[in-house]
C-alpha cells in the first residue's frame, strides 16, 4: 500500500504493508531510528511522536493511517543549525536522560504537554508522563527539567 | 564554591547530545547489507518432552532460508555458567547443560525451541507459526521446597535432583553461632519473600550476527554490559571461535541493570546462524519475549533470626534461604545467593556471629541471575527489616537500636570473611535526620491522620560491596574469570586523548566522567579527552559494567595508564627543557621544571613524541600511548542511611510516598550530578519492588506478568522527588581515587525503609501487623490490615503464592 506524508517538515512516500505500524515506517523505511520500540503494548512510551499536532505512540497506529498525515518526530526537534530545544536543553541541564532510550518519547510528551499547558504543577507533569516509561531516572530529573523548560524553576531539593 | 571541570564538577552530559538528537547508535538500529531475521518459537509450557519439532510446512513457506532446531546444536557447547559455588559439603554444585535450542525438552515458558530465518522479520513471524512441536506435558516444578523434596519431577534428568547446591557460610560458625541463640535474651524470627523481578531496560535485547567467509571473522553486535565477557564466553565454550575471529561490539546501550550482562541463546543463535547461512542475522527482542526471556532477579525466601543481650546488642545472626535458580544456571546466577549475599549479612553491625544458609533450587522458571544489586539488596532487606521488627518488640527507637550495634572502627573484619576499609554510618544517619526532617514527622503524621490517613516512617541502614576483586581470591570462591579491568590511553599526536575502556556505559555516563579524571590529571580541557568502549577490536580488554565497577576498577586501571603516560611525557619534557626528571612539574596541560619559569606545553611533548626530531631515542620509545590492567585489592563498601515516609489510605490499603530521602557514602565523587542520577534511579526501582514490581507464575508455570499491562513498572506518579546527599565521604583506601561505586544503593537501601514506613504506620493505626511480603500493593496491605483486626492468628495467604513463598506473612499474628 502506498502512502505519501509529511515528516520533520519534509514530503515523503512509502510502500507497506497494511499491518506496518507507523513507528516500524519511521525507524525501518525512512531510516528515522530515534524513534524507538520499548514494548508491544502501547505501555512505554519510547515511540511517542506527533501526528497532525497530537501525541500517538506510533506503534499503535498503521503507517498507512498516516497517509496525508504531518508527523513529527526528535529527530526535528531541535532547530536546524542543531541548537537544542528548550526542552531539550533542560533534560541536558537537568540530567533528565541516562541511557537515552527513552529520552525521544520523553521529549516529544513533554512538548506536548507545555503546548497543552504552559505552566504545568509538578503533579500535572507527573500525571501527564503516566504513559511514558523510564526505567533510569527514577522521573526526578525529568520532571525537573520539564519544569524547568516551562520557565518554572524547582525550589533546591534538601542537600542535593 | 563547585569546581566547573575537573574531578568534582557536575559536567553536562556529552552523550545526552546524540541521545536527545534522536541520533544515537543502539544496537537494533544496526541494519547490514544482506541482513536477515530471526523469529525464535518459544515454548508456551513449563515442562515437557520434546519428542519432535516439524519444520517442514514452515521451511517452505515464503523468504525462509532455513528453519534451525535443537538437533543442529548438538555439537555445540552449552551456555557456560560463569561462577562455581562448593556446597557446604566441599562438593561442587550440580551444573546441568544449557542448548542454545531446546533438545528433548522444554524447561520453562519462553525457552526457545525452534528458530526461523527469513528474508524479513515477519516472513520469519509468520513461519514459526507452521512449526509443529510434538510434547507430552510433564508437572511443572515450581515451589523451591517441594522442588527438593523427596519423589518431586526433575527439572534436569541427568542430575540428582532439584537442589542446585546447599551452601553453607561461614561453616565453622555455626555451632557456635546456635549456642549464642541458646544464650539469647531476645530472638527476633522474620520469614520473608524478596520477590521475584524482571529488570526491564527499556531497550530490548538485539542481537546481529555477522560473518565474513573471506577472512573467516565473526562480528557479533549486541546489546551487552561486557563485550569481551561475551566473546569469551561465546567464542570459547560454546562456539568455538577463537578471540581474533570474534569480534563483539556493544553500541549505545539502553539500560542494562545486570539482565544485560550474561551471555544468551539469542547471541550465540544469530553468530552460529550467520555463518550457517553466510548472511548477516538480526534478533529484536519484543518487550514479551524479555520477559520470558532476559535474566530475572531475586526471587529469595528467607527465614531470619537476630539474638540479642539484655542490653540490646546484636549477639548472632542466622538465615535460611532458598534462591531459585529457574530453569539453568544464568552466567552469575550461583554467585548472587551466596558470594554477593552471605558476605554482607553482618551489615553495618558488629554482630560477633553470623551464619547463613542458602539452598539454590533449580524450578520451570525463566532462569534467575543478578538484578541492580544482585544479593546485596535480599542481604539488606532480611538484616535491616529483622532489625526494625527488634526494635518493635522491644520497645526501643529503631535508629536507637541500629546505632548502638553500628560498627565503628575500621577496618573491620566481619565474621562473614571480608573486611570493610572504611565507613562513618553514624556520619551517614546524622545526615538522614536532617534532610528527611525526621524531627518534623510527628507533626505532619498528625496532619495526615485529620485528614483520616494514617503516616509511617522507615529508616534503614545499609552496606553494600562494589568492584568485587581481587581475582586470586574470586577465582578461589568460584569465580571462572578474573575481576580486574583495562584502559588504555593514547594521546594523540597533538595532544588530544583517546582512552579506550573495558568498562561499558549504557546510562552511566562514563563517556562525560572518565575525562573529568584525566582532565584533572593532566589539566586539559575535558573536551579535548574522549572515551571509546563497547567494540572487542577497538579496546584492549575489559570485564564490563556491573557490580558498580566501573570506575572503582576501571577508572582506577585508567589512573595507572595516565600515570604511565605522565612518567613518560615528564621524561620528554626533560629533555626538551634540558632538565633533570625529577625536577618535572605538570600542571594545567603545562610541564614546567620547579623553581625556575621555564616551561613546555602539553601538546609540545606530545607532538615530539610523534615527531621525534628533538628526542631522546636512545632511552625512550617514540610514541604516547600506555595500557594498564588493574586488579583491586578488596571490594569497596559503600554504605549509608534512607529513610521512608508514606501516607496510607486505610480505606484502600493504598500506600504514597510522600518523602524519600537517602544519605550515601560513596568515598570521593567524580560527577556529583551523575551520582545523584544514579541513586534516584536506583531509589525507584527499590521502590518499585517494594510496592509495585511482581513477577508471578502460576502453578502450571505460565508467566502471568509478562506485559507492561501486568507487571507494574514504576510511573512518574507513583514517585515523589527524593532527596539524596552524598556529602559524607569516606574514601576507599585501596583504590586511587578513593572512589566506592554508587550504581546499586538506591535499590538496595530502599526496600527496607519503604516496607519498615508501611508497617510503622499500620501499627500507628493500632493494627497489630508484623510484616508484609513486598510489593505491597493496595490488597495485600488491605487484607493485612483487616486480618490483623478480624482474623487475629489465621494467616492470610498472598495472592497465588506457594508454599514456599508461604502462607504466612499476610495479616496473621504479629
Amino acid at each position: 500500500m502506498k502512502l505519501s506524508l509529511r515528516v520533520n517538515g519534509r514530503d515523503v512516500t512509502g510502500d507497506v504493508e497494511g499491518r506496518t505500524l507507523l513507528v516500524d515506517f519511521l525507524r525501518n523505511d525512512l531510516r528515522l531510528t530515534g524513534t524507538h520500540v520499548g514494548c508491544d503494548t502501547s505501555q512505554c512510551g519510547a515511540c511517542t511522536v506527533h501526528v497532525d499536532g497530537k501525541l500517538v505512540k506510533s506503534c499503535t497506529m498503521f503507517a498507512v493511517e498516516a497517509d496525508g498525515a504531518e508527523v513529527a518526530t526528535i529527530e526535528g526537534a531541535a532547530a536546524p543549525d542543531g541548537t537544542l530545544s528548550v526542552i531539550q536543553q533542560a533534560f541536558q541541564d537537568h540530567h533528565g536522560l541516562q541511557c537515552g532510550y527513552c529520552t525521544p518519547g520523553m521529549v516529544m510528551t513533554a512538548a506536548s504537554l507545555l503546548r497543552e499547558n504552559p505552566k504545568p504543577t509538578e503533579h500535572e507533569v507527573r500525571q501527564y508522563l503516566e504513559g511514558n516509561i523510564c526505567r533510569c531516572t527514577g522521573y526526578h530529573n525529568i520532571v525537573k527539567a520539564i519544569m524547568a523548560a516551562s520557565g518554572q524553576e524547582m525550589p533546591a531539593m534538601a542537600a542535593e | 564554591m563547585p569546581k566547573d571541570s575537573g574531578i568534582g564538577a557536575s559536567t553536562k552530559r556529552r552523550e545526552d547530545i546524540r541521545f536527545l538528537t534522536g541520533t544515537g547508535k543502539y544496537t537494533d538500529d544496526i541494519n547490514i547489507f544482506g541482513q536477515t531475521y530471526v523469529h525464535f518459537l518459544r515454548a508456551d509450557v513449563a515442562h515437557a518432552v520434546l519428542n519432535g519439532v516439524d519444520t517442514t510446512q514452515a521451511a517452505a513457506m515464503p523468504g525462509v532460508l532455513r528453519v534451525f532446531t535443537g538437533a543442529d546444536f548438538e555439537a555445540v557447547g552449552s551456555i557456560p555458567c560463569g561462577w562455581q559455588i562448593t556446597d557446604k559439603h566441599g562438593q561442587p554444585m550440580q551444573e546441568p547443560r544449557h542448548p542454545v535450542l531446546a533438545h528433548g525438552k522444554i524447561r520453562h515458558v519462553g525457552e526457545p525451541v525452534a528458530a526461523v530465518v527469513a528474508e524479513t522479520r515477519e516472513q520469519a513471524r509468520d513461519a514459526a507459526e507452521a512449526i509443529v512441536l510434538d510434547y507430552d506435558e510433564l508437572p511443572a516444578v515450581m515451589d523451591m521446597k517441594k522442588a527438593i523434596a523427596e519423589g518431586a519431577p526433575k527439572v534436569h534428568e541427568e542430575l540428582t535432583g532439584n537442589l542446585c547446591y546447599d551452601w553453607g557460610f561461614v561453616e565453622e560458625n555455626k555451632a557456635a553461632t546456635d549456642a549464642a541463640f541458646e544464650a539469647a535474651a531476645h530472638v527476633t524470627t522474620l520469614e520473608l519473600v524478596n520477590n521475584r523481578l524482571v529488570a526491564n531496560p527499556m531497550e530490548p535485547r538485539v542481537a546481529v550476527g555477522e560473518y565474513d567467509r573471506a577472512d573467516d571473522m565473526h562480528t557479533l553486535h549486541t546489546t551487552s554490559q561486557n563485550p569481551h565477557v561475551i566473546r569469551l564466553l561465546m567464542g570459547a565454550f560454546v562456539l568455538g571461535i577463537p578471540e581474533h575471529k570474534l569480534r563483539v561490539v556493544a553500541p549505545d546501550v539502553g539500560g542494562g541493570f545486570g539482565t544485560k550482562i550474561f551471555h544468551y541463546q539469542e547471541e550465540a543463535f544469530c553468530t552460529f546462524a550467520a555463518k550457517a547461512l553466510n548472511r548477516p542475522v538480526k534478533w529484536t527482542s519484543t518487550r514479551s519475549e524479555a520477559f520470558m526471556s532476559d535474566a530475572h532477579g531475586r526471587d529469595h525466601v528467607s527465614k531470619i533470626q537476630l539474638a540479642l543481650d539484655a542490653d540490646n546488642n546484636f549477639t548472632a545472626l542466622r538465615t535460611e534461604t532458598y534462591a531459585n535458580m529457574g530453569a539453568y544456571l544464568s552466567t552469575f546466577a550461583p554467585s548472587v545467593p551466596t558470594w554477593l549475599h552471605g558476605t554482607l549479612m553482618a551489615g553495618n553491625y558488629k554482630t560477633p556471629l553470623v551464619y547463613v544458609n542458602v539452598k539454590a533450587v533449580f524450578t520451570n522458571t525463566v532462569p534467575v541471575d543478578a538484578y541492580r544489586g544482585a544479593g546485596r539488596p535480599e542481604a539488606t532487606y532480611q538484616l535491616e527489616r529483622v532489625v526494625d521488627m527488634a526494635a518493635r518488640e522491644l520497645g526501643v527507637d529503631p535508629i536507637a537500636l541500629r546505632r548502638q550495634n553500628y560498627i565503628t572502627e575500621f577496618p573491620y573484619a566481619t565474621p562473614v570473611a571480608v573486611e570493610y576499609d572504611t565507613g562513618d554510618y553514624h556520619a551517614t544517619m546524622d545526615k538522614l535526620i536532617e534532610i528527611a526532617d525526621i524531627a518534623g514527622f510527628a507533626a505532619r503524621r498528625a496532619d495526615s491522620e485529620k485528614a483520616g490517613k494514617l503516616r509511617g516512617l522507615g529508616i534503614n541502614s545499609y552496606i553494600e560491596a562494589c568492584g568485587i576483586a581481587p581475582s586470586n581470591l574470586v577465582g578461589q570462591l568460584g569465580a571462572r574469570a578474573g575481576l580486574y579491568d583495562a584502559a588504555t590511553v593514547r594521546v594523540n599526536a597533538t595532544g588530544s586523548i583517546s582512552v579506550m575502556v573495558g568498562a561499558h556505559s549504557h546510562g552511566q555516563g562514563h563517556e562525560t566522567a572518565f575525562p573529568q579524571v584525566i582532565s584533572e590529571m593532566i589539566g586539559i580541557p575535558e573536551d579535548q579527552i574522549h572515551i571509546v568502549h563497547g567494540d572487542t577490536s577497538k579496546i584492549p580488554f575489559g570485564m564490563g559494567t556491573y557490580g558498580s565497577r566501573s570506575l572503582a576498577v576501571c577508572g582506577s586501571a585508567m589512573v595507572r595508564a595516565a600515570e604511565k603516560v605522565i612518567n613518560k611525557a615528564k621524561k620528554i619534557a626533560a629533555h626538551l627543557l634540558e632538565a633533570s626528571e625529577g625536577d618535572i612539574e605538570l600542571k594545567d596541560g603545562s610541564f614546567s621544571v620547579a623553581g625556575t619559569d621555564k616551561s613546555v606545553a602539553w601538546g609540545d611533548v606530545t607532538l615530539a613524541a610523534y615527531v621525534p626530531h628533538n628526542y631522546p631515542l636512545t632511552d625512550i620509545e617514540p610514541g604516547l600511548e600506555e595500557t594498564a590492567f588493574y586488579d583491586p585489592a578488596n571490594f569497596t563498601y559503600p554504605a549509608g542511611a534512607y529513610a521512608c515516609e508514606i501516607e496510607l489510605d486505610p480505606e484502600t490499603g493504598h500506600v504514597k510516598i510522600e518523602r524519600f530521602s537517602a544519605a550515601d557514602d560513596f568515598g570521593n565523587i567524580i560527577n556529583p550530578m551523575i551520582v545523584s542520577g544514579q541513586v534516584h534511579g536506583g531509589i525507584a526501582q527499590g521502590i518499585g519492588q517494594a510496592l509495585l514490581e511482581n513477577c508471578a507464575y502460576d502453578a502450571d508455570g505460565q508467566l502471568i506478568s509478562a506485559s507492561y499491562m501486568d507487571y507494574a513498572m514504576p510511573r512518574a506518579d507513583d514517585l515523589p522527588f527524593y532527596s539524596v546527599d552524598h556529602s559524607c565521604q569516606t574514601p576507599c583506601t585501596h583504590n586511587p581515587l578513593g572512589v566506592k561505586g554508587c550504581g546499586e544503593a538506591g535499590a538496595i537501601g530502599s526496600p527496607p525503609s519503604v516496607v519498615n514506613a508501611v508497617i510503622d504506620a499500620i501499627q500507628s493505626g493500632g493494627m497489630n501487623v508484623a510484616h508484609i511480603d513486598m510489593p505491597l500493593t493496595p490488597s495485600r496491605v488491605w487484607a493485612a490490615m483487616h486480618g490483623a483486626r478480624t482474623n487475629a492468628g489465621a494467616a492470610q495467604p498472598a495472592a497465588g503464592s506457594s508454599d514456599t513463598a508461604h502462607a504466612r506473612s499476610i495479616g496473621g499474628a504479629a
